[in-house]
């Protein structure tokens, strides 16, 4: 792939006159697999297409590690549908970088989209790529976020907190926080369908932390 | 109708009220304060008693009237005792059944079907009077003769099986969205499949909104074979994740204690949309 062969795949999703056309030229560009087009399929998030963003939320996966940068400094502060599918790419790539990111998303975003993609994210970061010290402290502030977005008052938003926590209690320090918060969820939540979910965390993680049961 | 938390937006001006502010203003001299009122203690289910007699009361308000002829305070006071759970309120929301404006019928019966109480089954089903032929667009106002969606989920709610033969005409009524209704009731009514497949067929329909629909009522009867489906629907994930609620819950409510294989899966799915 030359250079001149992307840019025409980044003006062919510039000029598209259609959704159809929309969707095609956004699949030849990711297939392009170029960082030269990581802007672009950003541009894409927010053009209120379904299927061509979550074309380009794939390509933006695919290209992993080179994607974080630019998808934390241009994401949309105006429009809370392309900051989901911003925010779910970076929660798949999963880079540590974008823990700062995540953490404001989850804990004051006004869009439920956004805070559940980003707490579930949360969970689920490359940790291995932070060196030790580092690490426990970029997973402390994690959980902290998740705990208290655990507590937050729309039933999707607890349920992904107990998905990201429930990812994150597999580390030794924290199992025993987390799995106390999940026993007092547990105990506490009202609605059937997170109690369920923290059972599940609970059965799943088994291995690691004790119930009380 | 569809479960969202969009629909409890509050009004552009929301004064703070205590319990007592607002049992008082549903008699308040300013209208709007009456109109607030009813929507506030509804939206934070104050379900005293005192609340209840109140909104009770205001379904019989002849004060707040527009040039229309419509009673905008009667549809929030029957809307709010749909969410309070007192039975005591079903009587009266009963009368507004065959009131003049639409609305308020519109709102008693999602109302009733709330408070679960069959005693509204025969005023529900007077409502279908006519059959399909009735049910047409009223010239000039943007609904029906008759609010078909609310009287026929409420009747698949109430588990009304002695009006299958009423419900099952509006399978083929020419507004998708009273077919969706009839198709959610009678599979709640009948346990079948076929009208089950038939709500997930409407997934692939060409408008977003009749989807989402379509996903509200497969999330309402809990109808477990769709959920691959309701998954990969073109729909916004809040929608598919409310919908895998719904599917989730009738799981839960066989009352086991440990987790099923099937509520397991709903709730995969349910990740995979976070």
């Amino acid at each position: 792939m030359t250079d001149a062969q992307t840019q025409e795949l980044i003006r062919a999703v510039e000029q598209a006159d259609s959704p159809a056309r929309l969707v095609a030229a956004v699949q030849n560009l990711v297939a392009a697999q170029d960082e030269a087009g990581i802007s672009t399929l950003i541009a894409v998030l927010g053009y209120n297409n379904p299927t061509a963003a979550v074309a380009a939320v794939q390509g933006l996966i695919e290209l992993g590690g080179a994607a974080v940068q630019p998808l934390i400094e241009q994401l949309d502060e105006y429009n809370y549908g392309a900051r989901a599918y911003a925010i779910r790419a970076l929660a798949a790539i999963a880079d540590t970088r974008a823990l700062d990111l995540l953490r404001i998303a989850a804990a004051t975003d006004f869009a439920p989209s956004v805070r559940r993609a980003a707490a579930k994210g949360l969970g689920s970061l490359r940790w291995s790529q932070l060196d030790a010290s580092e690490r426990s402290l970029a997973q402390a502030k994690a959980t902290e976020t998740l705990l208290s977005v655990s507590q937050d008052s729309d039933w999707s938003i607890r349920y992904a907190a107990v998905v990201g926590l429930q990812a994150l209690a597999t580390t030794p320090d924290l199992k025993e926080q987390i799995g106390a918060q999940f026993e007092q969820i547990a105990q506490t939540e009202p609605d059937t369908s997170v109690r369920a979910r923290v059972n599940l965390a609970q059965q799943l993680l088994s291995p690691y932390i004790k119930t009380g049961q | 109708m569809l479960e969202s938390s969009s629909e409890e937006n509050s009004p552009a001006v929301a004064p703070p009220l205590t319990v007592e502010q607002a049992i008082a203003n549903l008699k308040h001299e300013d209208l709007s304060l009456r109109y607030y009122a009813a929507w506030w203690l509804g939206r934070f289910r104050v379900s005293e008693p005192a609340a209840v007699d109140a909104l009770i009361a205001a379904l019989e308000d002849e004060d707040y009237r527009t040039e229309l002829g419509d009673y905008p305070l009667r549809r929030n006071a029957a809307r709010a005792l749909g969410k309070l759970g007192d039975r005591r309120a079903v009587p009266g929301l009963i009368r507004c059944l065959d009131f003049s404006d639409y609305y308020v019928r519109e709102a008693a019966a999602q109302s009733l079907e709330m408070l679960g109480d069959r005693s509204a089954v025969p005023a529900l089903i007077q409502l279908l009077a006519g059959g399909v032929a009735a049910a047409q667009q009223v010239p000039g106002r943007p609904h029906l003769t008759q609010p078909y969606e609310a009287v026929l989920e409420a009747l698949g709610s109430l588990d009304a099986t002695e009006a299958v033969p009423l419900i099952q005409p509006f399978l083929e009524h020419p507004v998708a969205r009273v077919q969706y209704a009839a198709l959610r009731a009678m599979y709640q009514l009948t346990q079948d499949d076929a009208y089950g497949q038939r709500l997930v067929q409407a997934l692939e329909n060409s408008d977003v909104k009749l989807r989402r629909m379509a996903l509200a009522d497969l999330g309402a009867i809990g109808y477990l074979p769709a959920a691959e489906a309701i998954a990969r629907a073109s729909v916004e994930n809040s929608f598919k994740l409310f919908a895998l609620k719904g599917l989730l819950e009738h799981q839960l409510d066989r009352g086991k204690p440990q987790l099923s294989d099937t509520a397991i899966q709903v709730m995969n799915l349910m990740d995979s949309l976070l």
